[in-house]
């Protein structure tokens, strides 16, 4: 096996160009693998990072009813914040928010909301609340960029919102946009407008209720609640895993496509390299090889093309790799419209396990594609192969 | 003990339908530190033969013994390790590792043999030395004349010092010069390390080096004569 190497070593160094051209379009393969691989990992990461930090925190318990896709359900999904979770609640280690369903009003057209209240003092999601603490002659409230654009609202704006309190009767006032954010969860900002807790509370004449509770601290145990149901963060975020996966198959393709190529180089050189060297293989055979000790020759030759281009991939790819993990891909298309967690910029995230993985699979591809042909070495006379005859 | 012993060999290659026989109940021994030459026109059987006694082959009837070993019974381990520790090939067109550099090439039968890289550097060095080639050790074959070629092919033949060398056609692609220098070369190392040479050629210049001509005609053996030492004193 260490003569092989060695043997396989200088060949394929001594054959130059053909070498380089099939390690070169390996060596692609290797960083454009890594990188797609690093990207969707990266993306899994920032798009649950986005959802803790503006939506889910490190979980939630939901009222038995609410349904966060079914509007229908709002006007009865609430309840009196549970007794147990008063001090967490006080210290904000807990946030409580209403959910209601509405009408608003821009420019005298009617579109349904919904309105989230929330407490302008909390810590756990990065909405511009402080701003809700605002004092001002309507209802001071936050929206997303996303229906800021839709509805053409901007800072200052006076904005006519209706909706029906607990006792079915119909209200309507007046709300200010103090402030639009910008975050990469559309949950956030699609369809909503965020007021103060209380002064939503009041307005649908709820006390003290609430429809979602989000904590912070993801390592405390949570227990059931009587009538809430608890959220863990791995559930929230299961749709994004979901959405990573079906990315994850649709990438394989593209690699299975790439390698496919790299294969056929290769698989193609040791084709023509069977053919093209058969006075060498006799040569080998008459100088004491076995046949079966020339087909290994040639298979570690062929593999050894990928050993080739994880070295070269590293000489390029590792800066590349680098950099982009630093400076993040950065999408050519506008993604806030994507319907997910989606930063427009994206920052790969590769692990050992990925560059090992990629590495082995690669290595072990371009030794079946290599061996597959070398096999015919083993049929060979080694006659006819001095020769140069066989055909 | 001789060196080879054939005895009743034939041979026979599947052709269309039927068959052709190349070689015809051939018998023969050749003994140790022998300059024998199998001398015959082209088609006669010699590279038939010699590919036989080289173990690339294996005789369709009768028995080829080289160094004790039946050439038809060997497995195909067997018939490589025999190649691999006793036999050397010079062919007609060197057949040297285009990509890898004179010293490699010589090394090569050594590497095989897995002996320690210290005795390796003295073996090359040696064999090159005998062909007169050390200062294009770091060369490469597509860098050297077809004479220069051969002799790194004679390097790596006696490299390791085989009992027996197979010298098929080894001048026909060389000029009268280059031609009378390997076979001195080779003249040499058969006196010097007894080495046995058997040829396979129907160059004359070959055949007025040898000392022993066996003439194959039709694959069969025409005359098989010992050349008189006065005789190759003389010329
Ligand atoms: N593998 C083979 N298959 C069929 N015929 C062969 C084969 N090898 C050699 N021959 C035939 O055997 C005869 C002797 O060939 P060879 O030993 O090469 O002759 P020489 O070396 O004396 O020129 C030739 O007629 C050749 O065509
Ligand atoms: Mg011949």
């Amino acid at each position: 096996m260490k003569l092989a190497i060695k043997l396989a070593y200088r060949n394929l160094i001594g054959a130059g160009l053909r070498t380089w051209l099939n390690v070169i379009v390996l060596s692609f393969s290797f960083v454009v693998i890594i990188w797609m691989k690093g990207v969707l990992v990266g993306w899994d990461y920032q798009a649950k990072n986005d959802m803790t930090n503006w939506e889910i925190g490190a979980g939630q318990y939901w009222h038995q009813t609410y349904d966060p896709f079914d509007p229908f359900t709002f006007t009865d999904s609430h309840a009196p914040i549970p007794q147990e979770l008063f001090s967490e609640v006080e210290s904000g280690d807990i946030e409580p928010m209403l959910v209601a369903q509405a009408t608003i009003y821009p420019q005298g057209r009617m579109q349904p909301i919904t309105i989230m209240g929330v407490r302008p003092s909390q810590r756990i999601f990065m909405l511009p609340t402080s701003r809700l603490d605002s004092l001002t002659s309507a209802i001071p409230a936050v929206i997303g960029n996303s229906v800021a654009r839709n509805l053409k609202l901007n800072v200052g704006d006076y904005v006519t919102i209706r909706w029906r309190d607990a006792q079915g009767m119909f209200d309507a006032a007046d709300v200010v946009i103090v402030d639009v954010f910008s975050c990469n969860v559309p949950a956030v900002e699609a369809g909503k407008i965020y007021i103060a807790l209380d002064k939503l509370q009041s307005m649908l004449m709820l006390p003290n209720q609430a429809s979602l509770l989000t904590f912070a601290d993801a390592e405390k145990e949570r227990p059931q609640v009587e009538g809430w149901t608890l959220k863990s963060k791995e559930e929230l975020t299961k749709s994004v895993d979901d959405l990573i996966k079906t990315k994850t198959v649709g990438q394989s393709v593209f690699y299975m496509i790439l390698l496919l190529l790299a294969m056929l180089a290769i698989f193609d050189t040791q084709v023509l390299s069977i053919f093209r060297r058969q006075k060498e293989i006799g040569t080998y055979i008459a100088l004491g090889y076995t046949r079966r000790q020339v087909v290994g020759l040639f298979t570690v030759e062929g593999a050894m093309h990928s050993i080739l281009a994880a070295l070269v991939a590293a000489v390029y790819g590792m800066p590349f790799l680098i950099w982009q993990a630093k400076a993040g891909w950065t999408m050519p298309m506008d993604v806030s419209d994507y319907g997910m967690a989606m930063a427009q910029t994206l920052y790969p995230v590769y692990s050992i396990g990925l560059v090992l993985s990629t590495v082995l699979i690669v290595v072990l591809v371009t030794t079946v594609v290599s061996y597959w042909p070398a096999r015919k070495i083993a049929k060979m006379n080694p006659t006819e192969a001095l020769r140069g005859k066989i055909q | 003990m001789n060196l080879i012993d054939v005895k009743n060999l034939s041979k026979r290659f599947p052709m269309g339908k039927g068959e052709f026989t190349a070689l015809k109940d051939i018998n023969l021994t050749i003994g140790k530190g022998e300059f024998v030459g199998l001398i015959g026109p082209s088609g006669s059987g010699k590279t038939t033969l010699l590919n036989i006694l080289g173990s690339l082959d294996v005789p369709s009837d009768g028995e080829a013994i080289v160094l004790g070993n039946s050439i038809g019974a060997l497995s195909a381990k067997q018939s490589a390790m025999l190649r691999k520790e006793s036999l050397g090939f010079i062919f007609q067109s060197y057949n040297l590792l285009q990509v890898h550099t004179v010293y490699e090439n010589v090394e090569f039968p050594l590497l095989l043999l897995k002996l320690p890289a210290a005795e390796r550097k003295k073996m090359v060095m040696d064999a090159l030395a005998w062909v007169g080639l050390t200062d294009k050790a770091k060369s490469k074959p597509p860098q050297l004349s077809g004479g220069e070629c051969q002799r790194v092919a004679i390097a790596r033949a006696m490299v390791k010092r085989p009992s027996l060398v197979l010298a098929d056609e080894p001048t026909a692609n060389l000029d009268a010069a280059n031609s009378h220098n390997i076979l001195k070369t080779m003249e040499a190392l058969n006196r010097d390390l007894n080495t046995t040479f058997v040829f396979a050629t129907h160059d004359e210049k070959v055949i007025g080096y040898l000392r022993r001509k066996i003439f194959l005609l039709d694959g069969s053996i025409d005359k098989d004569e010992v050349v008189e030492h006065s005789k190759i004193a003389a010329s």
